[in-house]
């Protein structure tokens, strides 16, 4: 039932998101200066449709598998597991940020490049912003997914 | 004889005078400006404009997008000419949207956009535009602003009267400029009343937009010049001009202009379309091409037609009626009302308004003067509604406002004439700068006219714009109608030969404005949805990369054991999926263009290396900061070498 209402805050923010999608880049043209302090929440998880935790439950494999081809054909070109390529290297993404960070920038890359600190950085490090590529919010979650099963693997050798 | 002579030092007068008096109100012109002007073209960075216009590029093959009223040009869309900025016609995938019985033709003069329409109403779905030489119609995708569809018109010759379309883009049409012997055939010209022919073609659009030829109407051999069709009372009919019933074959400036009226040919297609369904039409062999673009292929597809529904008018009686008119009129436009069939006699000093009551009551009462190979002529007194007097010289075409009003182009007195519907008056002139063909107000020839402004769209520049040597920018005027007086506001140049213009308010198309094509979704039968696809695949001496490309590398980035002799084909699937990220692809020395692909889209460049070597490709449209990191190399061995295919990207 959580997740239900969950899913569907997920689904109205989305919503909002794509409207709102117009402003956003006319802002960019006007924005101020000076910097905006971040809210402790949008420090921890960024700026993006994602404005709650994430409840995750037991792993679900099925939703792994769609992740993983989903990031083969829209991440892949970019990031590879273990190596630095164009992009940092993701398989252990989720020791680096929190599971609601991950989905935020993966849906909103501009906004948060722009604005948050660890995107900016990693902007300064890799010289390439990374591309919108118009994943939605189950995408989204379904690539968390893989991840999260990437990270499993991880925590069992140590 | 002596009174042709004089008829025609006549003309010749008038012309002259005509651009004695251009001539000299150039210089006050460029005072008429009152000062408010540039606040009503002003739109601010970051804002837009309040319409697309859509205008012909003439004989530059193309279509102009502008904004309105800025006068910023957006996008030329390729249509019937190759572009090397988007690979149009260069690519294999769009190669065959340039087929034809008469092989690839790279090049065409198109001449009239027309908006699909919903009810009267644009309604923004798609562009027509007529291909005036060799005789095509294209349609174009409004979500995507590029062309989806050209289809051939076969028996026929100068398509100019064409892609004019019925209130609910049922049919467009195509009317025959020039007469010629259908089926094409050997005889000689001074046969010309004998042999030669025209045709009217209704071309169906289905629900998909997808063309298909109905049936054609075959005429007498007059040339066929503009259109429109009915609205509202007039849903079922279709009006075409036509000129030179004299049937003349050679000097047609004088041998043309004999008659004091011409013709409009009025076609009940409601009726024409049920006598080709009862079986009335003779199937007649004729070849033409459709070639469509696939969108979910990223492909176009060309199919050969081989023949069509003819239907001869003296078998299909109450299908077509001549309206006399005076003299070689050149447009009619039916006002928004659907009563009122306005033609310009382009070498008459009135304007003819023909009624659309009177004329079905003409048609009922057989009020006809003769009958021409069975298509009865209607009495110009029968008809006839009204004649606006003294509008100017020249009269070509007609738009109207959303308050009664039309408007008509002078071409030989350079002026827009504003006349009201109904009483005939003349209520304002405006010069323009200069010889103005079209005009064009936005919804100006459908049900629904937004108004607000009129665009001249000129035939000649002269002292207009900054000289670039004897080949000037071609200009279009923007003038504002929303008062009692019309008024410049401004000049702006456009592409090619700006004949018609079609204008539409921008929230009707933006909203449908595509910003990808999802990659999930390509069907390219070449393309890739991942990196780890990309391969090279040798077939004899065919060889296919399947390359992908994304910020800022393409993969694979080195390829070897290519050989001189071998054909190459890059497909090349761009990754992206964020807006306004295309990459392009350019290899050295290849005799074709850059390909430009857009996010989620495969498109492909064929390349037969000659001479052994290292072959630098890169990336040409600037995509990111590493855009200049974006390139590959590709090795070419001679034939015969033993060199083994290998390819990789970061290895």
């Amino acid at each position: 039932m959580k997740k239900f209402i969950l899913s569907a805050a997920f689904m109205s923010l989305s919503i909002l998101m794509l409207a709102g999608c117009g402003d956003s880049s006319n802002k960019k043209s006007t924005a101020k200066t000076s910097e905006p302090e971040l809210s402790a929440w949008e420090k921890e998880n960024g700026f993006g449709p994602v404005k709650e935790k994430v409840v995750l439950g037991a792993i679900d494999k099925k939703m792994a598998a769609k992740g993983e081809k989903i990031f083969e054909s829209k991440c892949a070109s970019c990031h590879k597991l273990d190596e630095r390529y164009v992009g940092p290297a993701q398989r252990n993404v989720l020791e680096r940020v929190t599971p609601e960070f991950f989905m935020n920038m993966v849906l909103n890359p501009d906004e948060n490049i722009d604005k948050h600190p660890h995107a900016k950085q990693m902007l300064a490090v890799y010289l390439q912003r990374m591309t919108n590529q118009n994943v939605n919010l189950q995408d989204a979650r379904e690539l968390l997914e893989y991840f999260r099963v990437l990270d499993e693997g991880l925590k069992a050798k140590k | 004889m002596n009174k042709k002579y004089l008829k025609n030092t006549l003309y010749a007068v008038l012309l002259l005078a005509a651009f004695t008096v251009v001539h000299y109100s150039c210089q006050d012109s460029k005072n008429l400006t009152t000062g408010d002007e540039a606040a009503k073209v002003y739109v601010p960075p970051g804002t837009y404009d309040d319409f697309y216009l859509f205008t012909s590029g003439g004989f530059s093959g193309q279509v102009g997008v502008y904004g309105l009223p800025s006068g910023r040009l957006f996008r030329v869309i390729p249509v019937f000419s190759q572009d090397p900025e988007k690979a149009w016609g260069y690519s294999e995938e769009s190669k065959p949207m340039l087929m034809t019985t008469h092989g690839f033709i790279p090049w065409d003069d198109a001449h009239h956009p027309e908006l699909s329409q919903t009810d009267g109403v644009a309604d923004g779905r798609w562009l027509f535009i007529n291909g005036n030489n060799t005789p095509r119609i294209a349609r174009m995708d409004l979500s995507t602003f590029t062309t989806a569809e050209i289809i051939e018109i076969p028996n026929s010759a100068g398509n100019h009267g064409s892609p004019f379309l019925t209130e609910n883009t049922e049919y467009v049409v195509a009317s025959t400029r020039f007469s010629v012997p259908i089926p094409n055939k050997d005889v000689p010209i001074k046969s010309y009343k004998e042999n030669f022919k025209g045709t009217i073609s209704f071309v169906k659009v289905a629900k998909d937009g997808a063309m298909d030829i109905a049936f054609q109407i075959l005429v007498p051999g007059f040339d066929y010049d503009l259109s429109h069709s009915g609205k509202g009372p007039s849903h079922d009919w279709a009006f075409f001009t036509s000129y030179n019933t004299e049937q003349a074959n050679t000097l047609l400036e004088v041998n043309a202009s004999q008659h004091d009226k011409d013709f409009i040919a009025a076609i009940n297609w409601k009726k024409a379309e049920e006598y080709a369904a009862k079986g009335k039409a003779k199937t007649v062999s004729a070849d033409y091409f459709i070639n469509r673009y696939d969108e979910k292929k990223h492909m176009g597809v060309s199919n050969k037609k081989t023949s069509v529904k003819v239907l001869l008018p003296e078998e299909c009686p109450g299908m077509i009626y001549y309206l006399p008119t005076p003299k070689s009129p050149h447009g009619v436009d039916v006002n928004p009302t659907g009563e009122y069939i306005v033609a310009g006699g382009k070498l008459s000093s009135t304007i003819t308004a023909h009624s659309f009551e009177k004329m079905l009551k003409a048609i009922e009462n057989k009020e006809f003067e003769k009958t021409i190979d069975g298509i009865p002529v209607i009495k110009y007194e029968s008809v006839v509604a009204g004649e606006v007097q003294n509008p100017g010289l020249g009269p070509l075409h007609t738009e109207f406002d959303d308050k009664g009003y039309a408007y008509t182009s002078n071409f030989i007195s350079s002026e827009i004439v504003k006349w009201k519907v109904g009483t005939w008056e003349v209520v304002d002139r405006i010069p323009t700068y200069y010889s103005i063909g079209h005009l064009c107000i936005p919804g100006g020839d459908t049900k629904k006219p937004w108004g607000k402004y009129v665009v001249a769209l000129n035939k000649i520049t002269k002292d207009r714009y900054l000289p670039t040597g004897p080949e000037l920018t071609q200009s279009a005027q923007l003038i504002d109608i929303s008062g009692d007086k019309m008024k410049l506001l401004l000049d702006f140049p456009t592409i090619g030969e700006p004949h018609y213009a079609q204008a539409i308010p921008a929230d009707i198309i933006m909203k449908n404005s595509k910003k990808i094509y999802k990659i999930e979704e390509n069907q390219h039968p070449y393309g890739i949805k991942a990196e780890k696809d990309a391969r090279v695949v040798r077939n004899g001496n065919e060889v296919h990369v399947y390359m992908s490309t994304i910020r800022t590398h393409f993969a694979p980035d080195n390829i070897e054991g290519i050989k001189v002799g071998d054909v190459v084909y890059f497909h090349v699937t761009n990754l992206e999926q964020d807006w306004d990220i295309p990459h392009g692809f350019a290899v050295k020395g290849a005799p074709n263009s850059e390909l430009l692909i857009l996010p989620g889209a495969t498109e492909t460049l064929k390349w037969e290396p000659k001479a052994e070597g290292i072959y630098p490709f890169y990336c040409t449209d600037f995509c990111s900061a590493l855009h200049q990191e974006m390139q590959g190399y590709l090795r070419v061995s001679p034939k015969g070498s033993n060199v083994k295919l290998s390819f990789g990207t970061g290895k």
